[in-house]
């Protein structure tokens, strides 16, 4: 999938550039991209890391535990294929909390455990139930407490404030993700 | 709004401190496993940023985006949306380095704090790459019909370009 967008990004440029005489300037673009893309890790670096160590210190004390019962009655309602105390829920209420805190290498164990659980009790057996789609759905959408590379990035830019557009990506975040759930919800009553 | 997000900061950190303290928390050695894991998650995406980072800043000095803008400008101002940010909501969903790439020409080119670089920001910070989450999952239990969820979830993708645009005019 990534190789045909890489492949048709590099060629659109190259014909795009044929066609309005841009030639040089794509010349010095390839290689001042891969400089600019080192200089963008290293201005990203700082700030990242000072998040992800924060937000390791928040789930070291139990506060993934704790919001993740907070989670699980509204959990329940959306997938309710699976019992509140399941072990499949339990792994659904820990992936989601885990993303909202911003700890997505600690978010995919437990998103892929909750899949596992969910298989195992999936009547469909070759399609996913419900429930597993309303789990992914949620997953593709991302209601981020702290949007630690957004504000990374804006700080690279050198933003005068580069955290004013969180409470703009919370209700946006809210917003798409309910979105999500409503149409999942509608495209499966339809069948 | 952007009060909360000049306070939203220092509170943030502050609460998490001590709240890592009531819960005797080896603070300094926790977080810096958090801040080595966050240095292994971004050696982990070097490579591919590299490569994004490139096409992107040649699709940029060639034209494309000039000429993808200036052609989708109509049906942007119908939905309020600035054109110049639909790159990136077309590439937000198939690719996370990618779009950071993407969003990263953005700011430079038009500004951080601009109504662009502000929309291009919560667009960005707002949604995930669906492709992969779909993939992923689904994948790891070997589903490969996956039913309503990519319909479903790219919709939803679309209309969080629209409730972004929406949001940072409403609340500048």
């Amino acid at each position: 999938m990534l190789s045909y967008l890489w492949f048709g990004m590099i060629a659109a440029s190259f014909f795009c550039a044929l066609c309005t005489g841009h030639m040089e300037q794509l010349s010095k673009a390839a290689l001042d991209g891969a400089d600019r893309a080192i200089q963008l890790l290293l201005s990203m670096a700082g700030v990242m890391c000072l998040w992800t160590g924060l937000m390791k210190i928040a789930d070291k004390g139990g506060l993934t535990s704790s919001a993740a019962k907070l989670f699980s009655p509204v959990l329940a309602k959306l997938m309710p294929d699976y019992d509140k105390d399941s072990p499949a829920m339990r792994a659904v209420s820990a992936n989601i909390t885990a993303n909202l805190l911003g700890l997505g290498n600690a978010a995919t164990p437990f998103g892929l455990a909750a899949m596992r659980e969910m298989q195992k009790t999936n009547s469909l057996r070759t399609s996913p139930n419900n429930s597993m789609v309303m789990f992914v759905i949620i997953n593709t959408a991302s209601v981020q407490l702290i949007p630690t590379t957004i504000a990374a990035l804006r700080q690279a830019a050198s933003s005068i404030q580069p955290y004013s557009i969180l409470p703009h990506i919370w209700i946006t975040s809210v917003l798409t993700l309910a979105a999500g759930i409503l149409l999942a919800g509608l495209f499966m009553i339809k069948r | 709004m952007n009060q909360v997000g000049i306070y939203i900061i220092p509170f943030v950190i502050v609460l998490i401190v001590l709240y890592g303290a009531f819960k005797k928390v080896d603070l300094f050695a926790a977080f810096t496993d958090g801040a080595k894991e966050g240095i292994h998650a971004l050696i982990s995406i070097a490579p591919s940023l590299i490569g994004l980072v490139t096409a992107v800043t040649m699709l940029e000095a060639s034209g494309f985006f000039d000429i993808l803008t200036n052609c989708c400008r109509p049906v942007c101002a119908v939905l309020g949306i600035p054109p110049e940010v639909l790159p990136l909501g077309l590439m937000r969903p198939v690719t996370g380095s990618g779009s950071f790439a993407m969003l990263n020409a953005i700011l430079e080119k038009f500004g951080a704090d601009s109504l662009i670089g502000k929309t291009a920001s919560v667009m960005a910070g707002s949604t995930e790459t669906t492709f992969y989450a779909v993939t992923v999952y689904f994948g790891s239990v070997g589903l490969k019909n996956t039913r309503c969820t990519l319909p479903a979830a790219l919709t939803a993708d679309m209309l969080g370009i629209v409730f972004a645009a929406w949001c940072v005019r409403c609340f500048p």
